[in-house]
């Protein structure tokens, strides 16, 4: 092959680069069901919403419902526990709400103070906070020591972000909805 | 050194498989004939006992996987199933989880070995890097196996690995939940994980295979640290000498496996796995095994969590670029007085982020305060401090610390400023920059600064001394 020294790409090298680009994308698209297969499942996706009943939850307690394979705390404030979370100068904060940002309205549309839902998990890396723990008196990480407060928001600690507020609504006064 | 075949069919049999499939011929020439430096000490032993180690958790594990149930709910009920009911089963399950550890032993005399004796130097840079592969693929297959008993430990384990993905910028979520198959750590993620860490063990293998290849090629490195000028004078055969030393470091290394298996096989372990997995509750201490804790120290020393992460992995990423860090001529630190010491005090370093990584990260190595007062509630003494933090312009949450206290059965909150404190976190801190220097900064630079000693002229001349070995030429 020697003496066929040619610049031009030949007909044969146009040949050879189609069939190989078809054939990469033909094996992306083959590949693609063993890469999605890992998703959630339509079985996961599907345990989308619960609902919770808090009629029984007494002022100064928590409770925890599962969500998604979750925890959700459901926490009915005390009103030092509200006063608390609303006096903090949040531009002091590393995740900076207030902690009206962080409630929500009942169906007559007043701001349910006394009643916090967090998800139960640390944003640093996913353990399950202690409730009524730490310096704040609000959730403490035993993993790697993140504070957070009766609002759930990060305090001190490696946790970048204050603790998730599901999407939840008041059913009614004692009923939520979450997801 | 693998030179011309030596090999020659004794019978009509291997004659005739021998023009069909030389596979004797491959097994003569690679561990027969094959010629090895005859200065080999017992560290040369570890690569013939990680072999080992690698055959008893593929047949334990194969055994295992006839009686566990990778099922949420039956896991841990059949791991136990395992312990009680079957047949030598406490047996099998007790020498694949201390057969893990085992494994991780000999794996670091190994790779400090290469460290020490400039095993991953030219011409054995794919070597090491292969081994640096098997590294990571063993520590995989570990954190794999680890999550199938589906305790407290494996399930926290778990969410906290599966989690350093979310630390991914933009794409950290989506990759999180491919992983888990849910949105945390449920049933298809310990499906999945089953699989993989079944996978996984034949995939050292095929690397392990190469690895091998690739030493053959260049030939073992030795104690001197030099290659092979003679063959004659400087090597050995394979079989018998490096055969029947390989078979003895393995009898020492049993004796210590027998030790843990039979007289201390929780020793290694964490009691929280004996507790089922409850995704509502973390346990309070996270530890992973203890062979992964240096590395879970410098996650840790990270005040950022995406940092902690890249840091981690660049830990374990910066082994593959040691063969052009190293400027240094001579490989032994036989020959090299400075970085003899640098390299104990790096084995140093290392054991002690190990020990970071298993303690608390806020405990108080050493410090002192200055006490504010003493409290009947948190919210008084939350507010003294508060107070004094404003008088004193300094921060309520870094400079002061709140601690109950039990006093004579009754509760009490002392609330402090803190003068100096040095915690655990900060002593990782060190420790991981030394890390990084050692690797980033004294390798290059101790190659240029220090003067080796002199070299032998030969292997042979470094067993013998120099006139023996000019009298035996």
């Amino acid at each position: 092959m020697a003496d066929t020294h040619v610049e031009e790409p030949t007909r044969r090298d146009f040949l050879y680069v189609a069939t190989g680009s078809f054939a990469a994308v033909g094996a992306a698209f083959a590949v693609w069901p063993l890469i999605d297969q890992m998703n959630p499942d339509a079985s996961v996706l599907a345990l989308a919403s619960i609902e919770v009943d808090i009629s029984n939850v007494p002022v100064g307690q928590q409770i925890t419902a599962k969500w998604r394979g979750k925890p959700v705390f459901i926490r009915h404030r005390t009103e030092e526990e509200i006063k608390a979370a609303e006096n903090v100068d949040i531009s002091t904060l590393r995740d900076p709400q207030t902690d009206d940002e962080r409630l929500r309205k009942d169906p007559e549309g007043k701001l349910e103070r006394q009643w916090l839902v967090v998800i139960g998990i640390c944003t640093h890396l996913g353990c399950v906070p202690l409730s009524y723990a730490g310096e704040y008196d609000g959730w403490f990480c035993p993993c790697h020591g993140s504070v957070y407060d009766t609002s759930g928001r990060i305090r001190k600690g490696p946790a970048p972000l204050n603790l998730e507020v599901p999407p939840y609504k008041f059913e009614t006064d004692t009923k939520l909805k979450i997801g | 050194m693998s030179g011309e075949s030596t090999y020659t069919p004794g019978n009509g049999f291997t004659r005739w498989l021998d023009d069909r499939l030389p596979v004797l011929r491959l097994v003569n020439d690679s561990f027969v004939d094959y010629p090895t430096p005859k200065n080999l000490n017992y560290w040369w032993t570890f690569g013939a006992i990680l072999s080992l180690c690698l055959g008893i958790q593929i047949i334990t594990g194969i055994v295992l996987a006839m009686h566990y149930t990778p099922n949420v709910d039956l896991a841990f009920a059949s791991v136990e199933h395992i312990m009680r009911d079957v047949n030598y089963g406490w047996l099998l399950r007790y020498i694949h989880a201390n057969g893990a550890s085992m494994f991780f032993i000999a794996v670091y005399i190994h790779m400090f070995r290469g460290l020490y004796y400039g095993s991953y130097k030219a011409p054995r840079e794919v070597l090491w890097i292969l081994g640096v592969l098997i590294y990571l693929l063993m520590m995989a297959t570990a954190f794999f196996g680890y999550v199938l008993p589906w305790g407290q430990m494996s399930f926290w384990g778990a969410t906290v690995i599966t989690n350093l993905f979310g630390a991914i910028p933009l794409i950290g979520d989506p990759v999180r939940e491919w992983l888990w198959g849910g949105f945390s750590v449920g049933n298809p993620t310990l499906n999945r994980f089953f699989s993989l860490h079944y996978l996984f063990p034949f995939l050292i293998a095929g690397v392990t295979i190469l690895h091998v290849w690739a030493l053959h090629v260049t030939g073992q490195n030795n104690p001197s640290g030099i290659e092979v000028k003679d063959p004659s004078k400087d090597t050995v055969k394979f079989t018998p000498y490096a055969t029947v030393k390989d078979a003895f470091g393995m009898a020492v290394f049993l004796i210590l496996f027998a030790y843990f298996v039979f007289f201390n096989p929780n020793g290694l372990g964490d009691a929280a796995n004996y507790v089922e997995a409850n995704p509502l509750q973390t346990p309070a201490h996270i530890v992973p095994e203890w062979y992964l804790l240096p590395f879970y120290a410098i996650l840790r020393a990270v005040p950022d969590k995406l940092g902690g992460v890249l840091l981690m992995f660049a830990a374990i990423g910066v082994l593959f670029l040691l063969p052009w860090l190293d400027t240094s001529k001579v490989r032994s630190a036989r020959f090299r007085p400075l970085y003899r010491q640098f390299f104990w005090i790096h084995v140093v370093v290392c054991i002690i982020l190990g020990w970071c990584g298993a303690q608390l990260p806020s405990k108080v190595l050493f410090g002192s305060d200055t006490q504010v007062g003493i409290y009947d509630t948190r919210n008084e003494a939350m507010d003294a401090v508060t107070a004094a933090a404003k008088e004193q312009d300094l921060s309520p949450e870094d400079d002061f610390k709140v601690e109950e206290h039990v006093v004579d059965n009754k509760l009490e909150f002392v609330g402090s400023r803190i003068d100096f404190a040095f915690d655990v976190t900060d002593l990782a801190r060190i420790l991981t920059i030394y890390y990084f220097l050692h690797f980033l900064v004294l390798f290059p630079l101790l190659g240029l600064v220090e003067r080796p000693q002199p070299l032998p002229a030969s292997i042979s001349e470094s067993v013998l001394g120099k006139k023996a070995a000019t009298a035996e030429a």
